[in-house]
């Protein structure tokens, strides 16, 4: 895997033996445990945060503070009869919960979760005489396996409210086929801006890049917008509110999922917040400097963990917050924000950033060429615009034939 | 998938079975224009033209409802979706008929308080003061002013608590789960004021033929107040969390629009009709109690869609404080009940000592006062919109036939129209600012 600055964990340098298999496993069980763990309290956190920002009180009876409703609720679900509807097909409904759940898992493996980045360790850790990086895996298509990971994803959901047999569920599906399959676009789109300016699709070259202070973090060196595009379309692509049309209770009763019960239901649960932890955790990666942060006081290896744990929890904080404050957008207006906003903004960025990196290399004028690169990102806009307006007049020009 | 299941007890089998939405080739063209929501809109040709565009193959009947959670209780709307768009919806209902009009035939117009207050369980005031007005106007008698007033006083504080259910309710459909507790926390204070008055939270049967069952209770000014005062900063943050909000604007404007006709020609009335502009409100048109005595305006829309029946019902809320003030500064003294032994029981301590008393507290208690022969139909503005109550007495101590016109009832028939044309999400945001209570839709 050859020299450690060019990416690749230090810890197959050596060749392959017992040791390194043994760390792999452990850092799999630790990254598991640590998703799992991570689940159970922030679905307790956000029951108890919403119960405070709608007065309520939240959950209070299993353990201190309620701290153990999670497991306690886990424990029903297991026990509880699994049902399946006549008309579900029944492979796929079995299949579906499993296809959900494991890309959250996945998607995690390639966070960095600790290490101090920008000195001479270059994020690793000595670890029982190994050096290694402090995520489970670093492939060199990190951000790749990303957009690949949401995509499986979207399967698990559709194949759900399919393979369920009923009607409620299958609008669940094709709303939530068409709306992560849409998202994904302004999502891949908004990554592609941090890869351009990293060179390396790898996580930890991201985090690397990263490492040289606040000023450095890609929120700033990509400028705000695709961070914004990201948080947005990563909202979307978690189902949470206010992009949560595909559960939707008020409307499609549970959507994909009402026709699961037991630990089957258990699953979807249980993915939807991991992948709300591992979403922010990517979020915090490519544009917040992952474990970037200066070392306070006692040693300095813990620090890099506390600030990402930190910058994670202010997006966890955020997703429940949002969930208490914005009502439910509609289907349409929905797919209206993703390719008619998000979509174009973030490629237009993705123009001004490209732009702005050829002028580097080549030494062009800067200024001039940010100003025609965004002089053609207003006519673009504008032409976006005229086409949205005509299309709407034709439209009602035919239902007025109707 | 869209035909209706036969022949093996199936739906089509049972009574139900008429109501229910049938497939396009099954339906008349006449029943698919009624369907199709088309009222004082869409001609025959054109539907019929409707009909031949959609195919049977590209739509799919769906149910909503009785068990959904945003039917406000049992509602059952049938829907045609083509993908996510309602092409016809028709609601069924009568999940939740109790027979309470039936019901009301056999008891007392003693005991009828107790009976029409579970019908609009968000506003019993009314329907026990609709009753009562019914009553009194068939008995001729003159409340004393007390009465008026405090009945005044408990409708409009209901009037506040049934629309603050429908903030919480509104905003939940919507997806503003936490708009759902604030409604139910303001919500709260009222319902204690109200079990504080007559012992109830809900059910009351405080308001009765002859004045109302108790006086206030010591203190029910200071706790009146104190509500007031609380509510007008709490609907500043409805403002904030839904009103301002872009989400919730693109949500509800233009959504479910009536016209004044077409509200007219549905029977329409309370905040739907006045969304379309028209001025119409039983208080101010009609005026019964001593609504004629307060000062309030008369909240209307100008578009008459799902935003407008929202702000209409938060600035109601608004009037209604306005108009308790009011109540409080003009509240008289006196009686709380009529002084006639005939229709009021004397007072508990008046059993104990005069032997006149005790024949009357049994009599009116066992077979209750006679009504003179005669019919009448009185109607209120409640919540939801006129409330109306039509008595037939025949000169015994029981209603020969007693109908009220629940306004939930009403207003439920506008549906398919409204729906006609939205999306799925938009019917729950529709169907909600119907407001509908099913207690008092089925009855």
């Amino acid at each position: 895997m050859g020299d450690p600055l060019q990416g690749g964990d230090p810890i197959f340098i050596g060749g392959i033996d017992f040791g390194v298999v043994a760390l792999v496993v452990l850092k799999v069980l630790i990254g598991f445990t640590f998703v799992m763990v991570g689940v159970i309290f922030m679905i307790w956190f956000e029951r108890k945060l919403i119960a405070d920002m709608q007065n309520r009180i939240g959950p209070n009876r299993a353990g201190k503070w309620g701290l153990l409703q999670t497991l306690a609720d886990g424990i029903k679900l297991i026990f509880k009869e699994d049902l399946m509807p006549n008309k579900a097909d029944r492979l796929v409904f079995r299949l579906a919960p499993y296809l959900t759940v494991a890309p959250a898992f996945l998607t995690f493996t390639i966070v960095p979760i600790g290490g101090l980045f920008g000195t001479g360790e270059n994020g690793t850790i000595e670890v029982f005489g190994y050096r290694t990086f402090v995520q489970v895996a670093d492939p060199p298509i990190g951000v790749l396996f990303l957009l690949a990971m949401s995509s499986v994803a979207v399967y698990g959901v559709m194949l759900a409210g399919w393979s369920s047999g009923s009607k409620y569920p299958l609008l669940g599906s094709v709303r939530a086929s068409a709306q992560m399959v849409s998202y994904e676009a302004a999502l891949g789109l908004s990554v592609v801006a941090v890869v351009l300016l990293t060179g390396s699709l790898s996580t930890h070259d991201i985090v690397s890049a990263q490492s040289g202070g606040f000023a450095d973090w890609n929120i700033w060196r990509t400028g705000v917008v695709p961070f914004l595009v990201f948080c947005i379309a990563a909202t979307a692509e978690l189902n949470r509110p206010p992009f949560d049309l595909v559960e939707a209770e008020q409307e499609l009763v549970g959507g994909f999922h009402t026709e699961y019960s037991s630990m089957r239901f258990g699953m979807f649960y249980l993915a939807e917040f991991m992948n709300t932890i591992t979403m922010s955790a990517i979020i915090v990666t490519l544009f917040l400097g992952g474990p970037d942060g200066p070392s306070l006081f006692g040693p300095d290896i813990i620090w890099p963990t506390i600030w990402f744990m930190g910058k994670l929890f202010i997006f966890l904080f955020t997703f429940v917050w949002l969930r208490a404050t914005l009502p439910r957008f509609r289907y349409d207006q929905l797919m209206d924000l993703g390719w008619k906003r998000l979509i174009p903004l973030s490629l237009a960025w993705l123009l001004v950033i490209g732009a702005i990196r050829i002028a580097d290399d080549e030494g062009w004028n800067v200024a001039l060429v940010i100003g025609i690169s965004l002089a053609s990102c207003v006519v673009g806009a504008l032409a976006l615009v005229g086409a949205s307006r005509a299309g709407r007049i034709r439209r009602r020009a035919e239902e007025a034939l109707r | 998938m869209t035909t209706v299941s036969q022949g093996q007890g199936g739906a089509a089998d049972t009574s139900e079975g008429a109501q229910e939405l049938a497939p396009r080739e099954a339906v008349a063209a006449a029943e698919l224009l009624r369907e199709s929501g088309a009222v004082l809109r869409m001609s025959e040709a054109s539907v019929s033209e409707l009909a031949g565009q959609v195919s049977e193959d590209e739509t799919m009947i769906i149910n909503m409802g009785p068990q959904h959670p945003s039917t406000h209780g049992v509602l059952r709307l049938m829907l045609e979706l083509e993908g996510e768009t309602v092409l016809r919806s028709k609601p069924v209902i009568g999940y939740l008929h109790t027979g309470m009009e039936k019901t009301g035939e056999q008891l007392t117009y003693m005991q009828g308080g107790t009976n029409v207050t579970r019908m609009d369980y968000a506003s019993p005031f009314f329907n026990e003061l609709v009753f009562s007005l019914a009553t009194e106007a068939l008995l001729d008698v003159e409340v004393p002013p007390r009465a008026t007033w405090i009945r005044m006083l408990m409708c409009e504080l209901n009037r506040i608590s049934s629309h603050c259910l429908f903030m919480a309710t509104n905003g939940m459909d919507l997806g503003a789960v936490s708009m759902m507790i604030y409604g139910w926390r303001e919500r709260e204070s009222l319902l204690a004021f109200f079990e504080k008055v007559t012992g109830l939270r809900m059910n009351n049967n405080y308001i009765r033929p002859g004045g109302v069952a108790a006086d206030l209770p010591d203190g029910w000014r200071e706790d009146v107040l104190t509500i007031l005062e609380d509510l007008p900063p709490r609907l500043a943050e409805y403002d904030v969390l839904m009103t301002g909000q872009p989400i919730w604007r693109d949500r509800t404007q233009g959504l479910g629009v009536m016209t004044p006709a077409e509200a007219i020609a549905l029977g329409a009335t309370g905040p739907i009709l006045r969304s379309t502009g028209l001025a119409w409100d039983l208080r101010r048109t009609m005026p019964y109690l001593a609504y004629d005595q307060v000062e309030f305006d008369i909240v209307v829309g100008t578009t008459g869609d799902v935003f407008d029946r929202y702000a209409i019902r938060l600035n109601e809320i608004r009037e209604s404080i306005r108009i308790v003030h009011q109540i409080l500064d003009l509240m008289p003294k006196g009686d709380y009940r009529v002084q006639d032994p005939k229709v009021t029981p004397p007072p508990r301590a008046r059993i104990d000592e005069s032997m006149e008393a005790l024949i009357h507290h049994f009599k009116l208690f066992t077979e209750g006062f006679k009504v003179p022969e005669g019919e009448v139909y009185v109607a209120v503005e409640s919540p939801r919109g006129e409330l109306g109550c039509y008595l037939v007495a025949d000169g015994s101590a029981r209603p020969y036939r007693m109908h009220i016109r629940g306004p939930s009832f009403v207003n439920l028939q506008s549906l398919p129209h409204m729906l006609q044309g939205g999306m799925v999400a938009d019917a729950i945001a529709i169907i909600s600012s119907v407001d509908p209570i099913m207690g008092e839709v089925d009855r």
